[in-house]
């Protein structure tokens, strides 16, 4: 019997014993390696390509005991890292209180910010805590570039941030950076302004997810842009971070260092600032969320029992990709990716290297998955975060699907820059 | 048997005290809170044999007591090694359980 879910995934796995370590991942682990948790959906920026839009606090926010008890449970499961993000997490008042809970509780923290609350005295307490990773986002090598996607002062607070903390000798603060379009040459700016502050870099690949929707169109790397990056990558081996996102590439030749694979529900999930558990960072949709850690049994519980999550460890239909050379390296790429664009999770990825998506992000019949959650602030006040240039505004008479696909330069405007 | 094979086997070695074992379908994964470092222990058997190093006087009676087939002890020895350089086991100083 070869019954198949809403997923296209055949529903009996059996484990085999020994293989690879990718065959394991694929059906899942006692517990995530990489668990991403967003402690609130408030944020002082309005980054246009934010993946969980954020902006307004949820009235629903896990309360500290409630942070605390699922710290608690982290530490049973042995869940030994964790990423904290938000929203912009530290403004969270209890943010450095959770901090030193977890760390207390054998939960090792890495922590994503704008750099916002990263003050001279936070960067002395950070230096001498140990089991602590601080991840500063920028995406532009210079404020000009930087401050078009994330917004008005935001890379003078960030590289005040990266000077606090090295100031303070807070050792290897990480660079985080998403890749655009507009930011993609200057990735050697980017090396030396992290080797300058002690810090490493690691790029991460923009995902059509949050409000990156919107922008995804016109800040996704160009076809010419990504063979670029993926020789710049190879170059850089390990001494840059990926967080593994671009595994869709190694379908241009060699693999690149890392895990290739999609950890979503394997080794990966999110949970966001209510306690809602979702198969990775980028996928915050109703169609990906697989609980709540409120709920009886609380995270143990969803991440060993739900439906969605023993869908995600099933062995995958994957469609024609199976039939391409470099299925084994890219695995059909991000599932995220897909469902964003809307095109099917059995297919190629949006930014498929063989150029095998472009037909389907043709399609007049594509249609866009609606939000199922927005905490964008609705009205930002006057000067607190406007965002100072539009992207993403379909000009009339564009066709829907990527102009980009055809010519690479076709959607590169003097003017982006 | 290469020397190195039983040097290791007469050694006292142990877990590496910043190291967490987590059972895994697959065997474990090992973590050293002090390099941050994931590694991936890929045979329960090997599990077995790591959790039981500190409890003996030397490696040999570790794989005696997982009921390791001696004709498997070279490829054993060998798994440890690379624990071993990854750092999530290290040489005991002394003979006395730890």
């Amino acid at each position: 019997m070869t019954a198949t879910d809403r997923l296209g995934r055949n529903a009996l796995s059996v484990r085999p014993i020994g293989g690879s370590l990718i065959d394991q991942f694929e059906l899942g682990l006692n517990a995530p390696i990489c668990l991403t948790w967003e402690l609130t959906y408030a944020c002082n920026l309005a980054c246009v390509h934010c993946l969980s839009s954020s902006g307004r606090r949820d009235p629903r926010e896990l309360s500290t005991a409630q942070c605390e008890a699922v710290i608690d449970e982290f530490q049973a499961m042995q869940v030994f890292y964790i990423n904290i993000g938000g929203g912009e997490p530290t403004v969270r008042p209890d943010f450095w209180h959770l901090l030193e809970y977890a760390i207390d509780h054998q939960v090792g923290v890495k922590f994503s910010t704008n750099g916002v609350r990263v003050t001279p005295e936070r960067a002395r307490f950070l230096a001498a805590t140990n089991y602590v990773d601080v991840q500063v986002s920028i995406d532009g090598a210079t404020a000009e570039v930087n401050d078009r996607v994330r917004g008005h002062g935001s890379y003078d607070m960030a590289i005040r941030a990266l000077e606090n903390l090295s100031d303070a000798g807070f050792m290897d603060a990480k660079i985080s950076v998403v890749v655009t379009r507009e930011n993609v040459g200057q990735l050697d700016l980017f090396k030396a302004l992290a080797d300058r502050h002690g810090a490493t870099l690691r790029l991460t690949r923009l995902r059509p997810s949050g409000r990156g929707a919107e922008v995804w169109d016109d800040l996704h790397v160009t076809a010419t842009q990504q063979r670029e990056l993926y020789d710049w990558l190879l170059k850089a081996g390990d001494n840059v971070l990926t967080g593994d996102s671009f595994f869709h590439l190694a379908a241009y030749g060699e693999p690149l260092p890392g895990l290739n694979l999609c950890g979503a529900g394997r080794v990966v999930c999110l949970i966001d600032p209510i306690g809602d558990v979702y198969a990775c960072p980028f996928a915050i949709h109703e169609e990906f969320l697989a609980g709540n850690v409120l709920a009886p049994g609380g995270f143990d519980n969803v991440w060993k029992n739900s439906e969605l999550f023993a869908d995600l460890r099933s062995p995958q239909t994957s469609g024609a990709c199976t039939k391409c050379q470099f299925f084994d390296s890219c695995r059909g790429g991000c599932m995220a990716a897909k469902f964003f664009t809307g095109l099917p999770l059995d297919g190629p990825d949006p930014e498929c290297v063989l150029g095998n998506s472009e037909q389907a992000l043709m399609e007049i019949g594509r249609t866009i998955p609606p939000a199922s959650q927005d905490h964008s602030r609705l009205d930002p006040r006057r000067g607190a975060e406007p965002v100072l240039v539009q992207i993403g505004a379909l000009s009339p008479g564009r066709p829907p699907a990527h102009a980009c696909s055809e010519s690479p330069l076709a959607d590169f405007h003097a003017s982006a820059l | 048997m290469p020397s190195a094979v039983t040097t290791m086997l007469d050694e006292p070695w142990r877990l590496s005290p910043d190291v967490a074992l987590r059972p895994e379908p697959f065997g474990a994964l090992a973590y050293d809170f002090g390099t941050r470092r994931l590694t991936f222990i890929k045979r329960p058997e090997l599990v077995t044999v790591v959790r039981g190093l500190a409890a003996g006087p030397d490696v040999r009676g570790a794989l005696k007591g997982a009921q390791v087939p001696e004709s498997q002890w070279p490829v054993f020895v060998q798994a440890l090694e690379s624990l071993a350089a990854a750092g999530t086991i290290q040489r005991r100083s002394s003979v006395t359980t730890s």
